[in-house]
């Protein structure tokens, strides 16, 4: 273990990124895009006319104040809710026209919070994740258990694999979750602020092995609050605010101290940090309504 | 030596929740080792009562009925008490015992709530209600399937009406639960009272009251013929639904995440125990607490991998009725309890120790 992780520049356009290669399943992440979506209930629109876009190689982060629309778009992105208006695809087919399992086979979502109060072992839950790729009738094969002690390796839960799942703690279940994910074999990642229950070992960890996932070709989109951890791992930002798209790029057209205090009602500082190489966000104070800079 | 054996037990007891050992070993493990159980039930269970058959006699009177000779000498009555009055009644036992346990067991993971009972929840009561509107309307004379049919109607409204109102983001809140089962039972049991006030009937009447408060006495082949292809489909199409239900105790999103059809799963599920529990209604009236106490000895014993969980709950539930029958029949002979008493005195406390340790611990299974 390293104690400074090592210093990394990302790419200034995302462009510049081609079709990656090997996702954990080795066929390469999956596009998403999302045309003119909304969703609404009881006529209240949690998300407006968003247009949205994740190529192979690509970790896309979904930043906003509470209640502006992420966790809503990820579940638009992974048929969770079917939108009111416009459509998903994946790679360019409507998600309209997928059922849940063939829409599993390719997507893993990571939920803000999931119910485990059942007495499974860690084992048990992530070999779970192998559900979409097994037929009904069909028992785990030696090929998904070795899956699932992958991810279990790579999540750092390997340990516990024979625990149950009660027993555990917040950060550590919220790594049982993730590496169910990754037991999926996804060509296509949702994470829904993964390092919320995390401490900033776990944070750090989590964040790196998706950018590492995404560096061999995995396709991944994350709601994260902290915009500075957004700002490090992520190659673009899509900013939400009520709703609607606020802004959307690299990391340094969205992170402005003017859509911050828009979207946020913050005054903030945005620089480079001397020790990553990334930008970092200093909330300085909270704007009073109407003082937008 | 006590403590290896100890030691040695304590090992073969871990054997069935040990994940690292295949799936199809550990079913293997947990079917035979119940089988065993069942098997013994069936054997005593026909051998006494008030004329005791040797346990020899018995067995090889059972095992004429699959096919086999042993060659045991066995005289005409004998047969005629084991096969025609024994059998039967033990039969039925089994499958209405294998149809609540599988049928709480698909409930306490849909609920997502521990106490979920096909009796606690009403579901019972409401095939009740549908088989005695079968009985007042005479429906039951027109055709055999009326009456299992109508309780099968009463069960899954029952179901989905409590399923309906409980249930809030795919998790029944415990009190909820409870209280909307307890309202709607109360509200179902007046109906079946009142349309029993109106029966002019005085030996219908008893007839009736009889089996709804729940016995098995009397028991026959046709009550065997009627219940078992419905019952025996219906807990093994549960089986089929049991990684999914695995699957939808992690959450309704993270369900269909995994690629679950969580709306149209739940439906199937609903209605396959309302109408494993509806038939069990039709033929031995309403026993309680078999789908509670079943289901959560074997998930301490099993885990709560419903693969495993299922099978085990339907050949548990077998011979856990089986054997309350028996005490049934036998405690105070020649005087015969109602089986549902015994399931009672045994269920009730049962379900107070678990409210009591839920109030306990937030852990919920």
């Amino acid at each position: 273990m390293t104690i400074l992780p090592p210093l990394r520049s990302r790419p200034a356009d995302s462009a510049e990124l081609t079709n990656g290669t090997a996702a954990p399943n080795g066929v390469g992440g999956a596009e998403i895009a999302a045309h003119q979506v909304a969703y609404e209930i009881e006529g209240q629109a949690l998300v407006e006319a968003v247009d949205f876009r994740a190529r192979p190689g690509e970790f896309v982060g979904l930043i906003g104040p509470n209640g502006a629309g992420k966790t809503t778009l990820l579940r638009t992105l992974s048929k969770l809710v079917t939108p009111s208006a416009g459509k998903v695809s994946l790679d360019r087919q409507d998600l309209a026209h997928q059922s849940a399992r063939q829409i599993a086979q390719q997507v893993a979502l990571v939920p803000q919070t999931t119910v485990l109060d059942f007495g499974f072992t860690c084992l048990e839950v992530v070999l779970m994740g192998r559900n979409p790729h097994l037929k009904r009738f069909q028992v785990e094969t030696q090929r998904d258990r070795a899956l699932a002690h992958a991810a279990m390796q790579r999540t750092a839960i390997q340990p516990f694999a024979t625990r149950l799942i009660t027993e555990l703690s917040g950060g550590e279940r919220q790594r049982v979750v993730v590496a169910r994910a990754l037991a999926q074999e996804p060509r296509l990642l949702l994470l829904d602020e993964p390092t919320a229950n995390l401490d900033v070992h776990h944070q750090l960890q989590l964040l790196g092995l998706v950018r590492d996932l995404v560096d061999q070709g995995l396709t991944a989109v994350g709601a994260i609050h902290d915009l500075t951890l957004a700002a490090r791992y992520c190659d673009r930002l899509v900013l939400l605010h009520e709703g609607r798209v606020l802004a959307a790029g690299t990391v340094a057209a969205v992170l402005t101290p003017a859509n911050l205090a828009r979207a946020f009602g913050v005054r903030a500082v945005v620089e480079r940090d001397k020790w990553l190489g990334t930008l970092r966000v200093t909330v300085l104070g909270v704007l009073g309504d109407g003082d937008w800079t | 030596m006590a403590t290896q054996a100890l030691a040695a037990a304590r090992t073969v007891w871990r054997l069935p929740t040990d994940v690292r050992i295949p799936l199809p070993v550990r079913l293997a493990l947990v079917v035979g080792a119940l089988l065993a159980l069942l098997t013994l039930a069936l054997v005593v269970t026909t051998a006494l009562g008030a004329v005791a058959v040797p346990l020899d006699v018995s067995a090889s009177v059972l095992l004429r009925h699959v096919g086999i000779e042993t060659g045991v000498p066995t005289t005409e009555a004998q047969t005629q008490i084991i096969g025609q009055i024994r059998l039967p009644r033990v039969v039925v036992a089994g499958l209405v015992g294998a149809a609540l346990a599988a049928a709480g067991t698909a409930m306490q993971g849909l609920f997502r709530n521990p106490l979920a009972d096909p009796g606690i929840i009403g579901v019972s009561t409401g095939g009740a209600l549908g088989a005695v509107l079968a009985i007042y309307l005479g429906l039951h004379q027109l055709h055999y399937l009326a009456l299992p049919g109508l309780a099968f109607v009463g069960a899954l409204a029952v179901a989905l009406l409590v399923y309906g109102i409980a249930v809030t983001r795919g998790v029944a809140p415990l009190a909820t639960m409870i209280l909307a089962g307890a309202a709607i039972s109360a509200f179902v049991s007046a109906v079946i009272s009142a349309i029993l006030t109106l029966l002019a009937d005085a030996n219908a009447l008893r007839e009736i009251i009889f089996w709804l408060t729940g016995s098995l006495a009397a028991r026959s082949w046709t009550h065997v013929q009627l219940i078992a292809p419905p019952i025996l489909v219906g807990i093994g199409l549960l089986c089929v639904f049991a990684r999914d239900l695995n699957i939808m105790l992690l959450g309704e999103d993270s369900a269909r995440s995994l690629g679950v059809n969580v709306v149209r799963t739940r439906l199937i599920l609903l209605g396959l125990s309302s109408l494993v529990t509806a038939v069990g209604v039709a033929v031995s009236g309403v026993i309680g607490f078999v789908g509670l106490i079943v289901p959560h000895v074997l998930r301490l014993l099993v885990g709560p991998d419903h693969r495993l969980l299922f099978p085990a709950s339907i050949l548990g539930g077998a011979t856990f009725l089986i054997w309350a029958d028996f005490a049934s029949r036998m405690l105070f002979r020649p005087q015969e309890l109602r089986v549902s008493l015994v399931t009672a005195f045994l269920g009730a406390p049962f379900f107070l120790f678990l409210l009591y340790r839920n109030k306990r611990r937030s852990t919920t299974l």
